[in-house]
């Protein structure tokens, strides 16, 4: 157990190195983004260009050039944006993040947690109209694009609607610290959660229903109603914990993509602050130090969230912890 | 008589209409005997014990005719108090031991749940009982074997589990349904053994569904022999291998390789496979690859006593029984 943890461990972080140099690699070595040009700015003298190449030490060789970055991102931590002088990178990434755990962490509550009714729901009643109709609940919600739902939520909630007694409750646009002030925070965040959820429940009740089904025509199942138990127990003891594999290997990822920066249009469209957005900004300035910091950091989450995944497994099959 | 199936008749949609699997089937079980329903794949021996079993959920399948148990009718019995019937007073053993067990939990604690879904009993003194059971059922290191998940134990170990877990209720009634099939030829004795040995230290009678005669010739009291759904004979087992009344049963016991004497060279088989359901023939559904074939068997023949038996056959009522079998070896 303590060794496959380790293997686990070094296997994580071989993948970050590896991301990283090829996060470098593609940034700062290929031929169309020479760094020195964008920091020196538009028509800039072949002067200054010597000055910031010797500055920023891309005259050296580019494993050195690796190294540094390296060290200025996880070291010494003072990496600056190109683009905004002086602006240290690293801190802009800490007060993101926050923002966007909250956001997502709230969203996957609710969505697993509706995922997992209407899928039981539906799996229970298969076949009935409650099924159907819940399962084409789901597919609206997969259909429906997050920045028309937010866009829509904004226009009842912001302008049309605000003033009623229905949405008087919402709060402007923005984040509020939860530390600042919790009940704030759940106002400024709560619709945020839902649109961002309503992609996912429509996807994982699908998932679930289909992975329930399945085992429904397994022995096992069989001999547990064979054993008298009840339906209800019969589908939560013994199905929903054996289908609960698949469900939790999408969840890993899909919680880990969107924390790294994949709730991006959810956050523009509330105007919250996170690591999306930071990533989306850095992209169209092509501001090389903060996409390496960001990239690093989603990078981080995925290859965290998969590590998680598989301890995951070792507790969800018994057979997987013995290697069969 | 702890179980009385009269006319039992289960029908299933497939294509869009109703087929009947198993129809008009007929037996009874006394308390501590052993009946064997013997068939080829596809008889309706399963769904038989299934339909006995309450556990038929296919949506749209018809289930008629009388179960009575202990003189309650099962047919049409509310689900709960069904529920309340299913592991403790009737209990299932199935086929393969490695996909009848949930594979995330131990098997101690899936036998636990089923005596605590029956009795108010304490999580500790269900656990002392899974232990005593599994010792009884020849397990060694019975508490080490609680703890295990199903796919850390082998094949008779798991069989073993299982059948104590069917048992762990005390059951009256114990189907077994081919529960030798997946394992190797001495645990297969072993278990065999064990349900032998259940009618005496735990009075149950059992229901033992199979389609290897051997298996029957050494555990069953009665046989039932079902064909494409119907029965084709049902008797005593001894008077059954004795003098088969059924072309079929004769049929099967002639592919049994005899253990002494000259051995054939190549064991006599039957040819063609047996209908589809929903193609079984207006008369006897054995007709289109019986021997003895004839005009008569256009009309499906009715169960009429031949000796000890029971036959679906013409030829006794015609004053033409099969001949005895010389069934020395069979017996020993």
């Amino acid at each position: 157990m303590v060794m496959s943890v380790l293997r686990r461990l070094g296997q994580t972080l071989f993948v970050l190195f590896g991301i990283s140099v090829l996060v470098f690699l593609v940034f700062f070595a290929t031929p169309g983004a020479d760094p020195t040009a964008r920091i020196a700015g538009r028509n800039a003298s072949p002067e200054t260009m010597a000055r910031v190449r010797v500055e920023y030490g891309f005259d050296r060789p580019l494993p050195v050039q690796y190294a540094r970055m390296m060290e200025k991102l996880f070291v010494t931590r003072d990496l600056t944006s190109y683009v905004n002088r002086g602006q240290k990178v690293v801190p802009e990434i800490l007060e993101a993040a926050p923002v966007t755990v909250s956001l997502v962490s709230g969203a996957a509550l609710i969505w697993v947690v509706l995922s997992v009714a209407m899928g039981m729901t539906a799996a229970a009643l298969r076949g009935g109209w409650v099924d159907r109709g819940l399962m084409m609940l789901g597919l609206v919600g997969i259909s429906i694009p997050v920045f028309w739902l937010g866009q829509v939520v904004n226009l009842v909630t912001q302008s049309r609607y605000h003033d009623s007694w229905l949405f008087s409750w919402v709060p402007g646009l923005g984040y509020v610290p939860l530390t600042e002030d919790p009940l704030g925070w759940f106002r400024a965040l709560v619709l945020p959660w839902l649109t961002l959820a309503v992609l996912f429940v429509g996807i994982y009740s699908r998932v679930l229903r289909a992975d329930l089904v399945a085992v429904q025509s397994e022995d096992f199942m069989r001999t547990a109603r064979a054993k008298g138990l009840s339906p209800v127990r019969v589908l939560l003891v013994h199905g929903l914990r054996t289908s609960m594999i698949t469900f939790v290997s999408l969840f890993g990822l899909d919680f880990a993509q969107l924390v790294g920066g994949g709730a991006l249009l959810t956050e523009v469209v509330f105007g919250l602050q996170g690591v999306g957005r930071l990533t989306y900004q850095a992209l169209s300035n092509l501001d090389l130090p903060l996409i390496m910091a960001t990239v690093m950091y989603s990078a981080v989450f995925v290859v965290i969230a998969n590590a998680v995944v598989d301890m995951l497994y070792l507790f969800l099959d018994p057979r997987v912890r013995d290697g069969r | 008589m702890l179980l009385a199936v009269r006319d039992l008749t289960v029908a299933l949609p497939i294509g869009g209409r109703l087929v009947p699997i198993v129809e008009s089937v007929s037996f009874t079980l006394g308390a501590r005997e052993i009946l064997g329903i013997v068939g080829e794949s596809g008889s309706g021996k399963s769904v038989t014990s299934l339909a006995v079993m309450g556990l038929i959920d296919v949506p749209g399948a018809r289930v008629s005719g009388s179960v009575r148990f202990r003189g309650r009718e099962l047919v049409g019995l509310a689900p709960r108090a069904y529920r309340a019937l299913r592991g403790r007073e009737i209990a299932m053993i199935f086929q393969d031991p490695m996909t009848a067990f949930t594979p995330v939990y131990t098997v101690g604690r899936q036998i636990d749940e089923q005596i605590r879904a029956h009795q108010k009993i304490s999580r500790t003194d269900a656990r002392a009982r899974t232990v005593r059971l599994l010792g009884d059922m020849g397990v060694p290191d019975p508490e080490r074997v609680a703890g295990r998940h199903p796919h850390q134990l082998s094949g008779g170990l798991r069989q073993r589990a299982m059948i104590a877990m069917a048992l762990s209720c005390n059951p009256a009634l114990l189907i077994a349904d081919e529960p030798t099939t997946a394992l190797d030829v001495t645990v297969q004795a072993q278990i065999l053994d064990l349900l032998r040995g259940l009618r005496r230290e735990y009075g149950s009678s059992v229901l033992l569904i199979t389609h290897d005669m051997g298996v029957v010739a050494e555990t069953c009291d009665r046989t039932l022999v079902l064909y494409s759904g119907l029965v084709a004979e049902r008797g005593p087992t001894g008077a059954l291998f004795a003098q088969p009344g059924h072309p079929y049963t004769a049929a099967l016991l002639d592919s049994i390789p005899p253990l002494h004497g000259p051995r054939p060279a190549r064991l006599p088989s039957i040819p063609g496979s047996p209908p589809a359901p929903a193609e079984r023939p207006a008369g006897c559904p054995f007709a289109p690859r019986c021997v003895y074939v004839q005009d008569s068997c256009a009309v499906r023949p009715p169960l009429v006593a031949c000796g000890e038996q029971d036959v679906a056959c013409v030829l006794p009522a015609e004053g033409r029984p099969l001949p005895p079998r010389f069934v020395s070896e069979m017996r020993a």
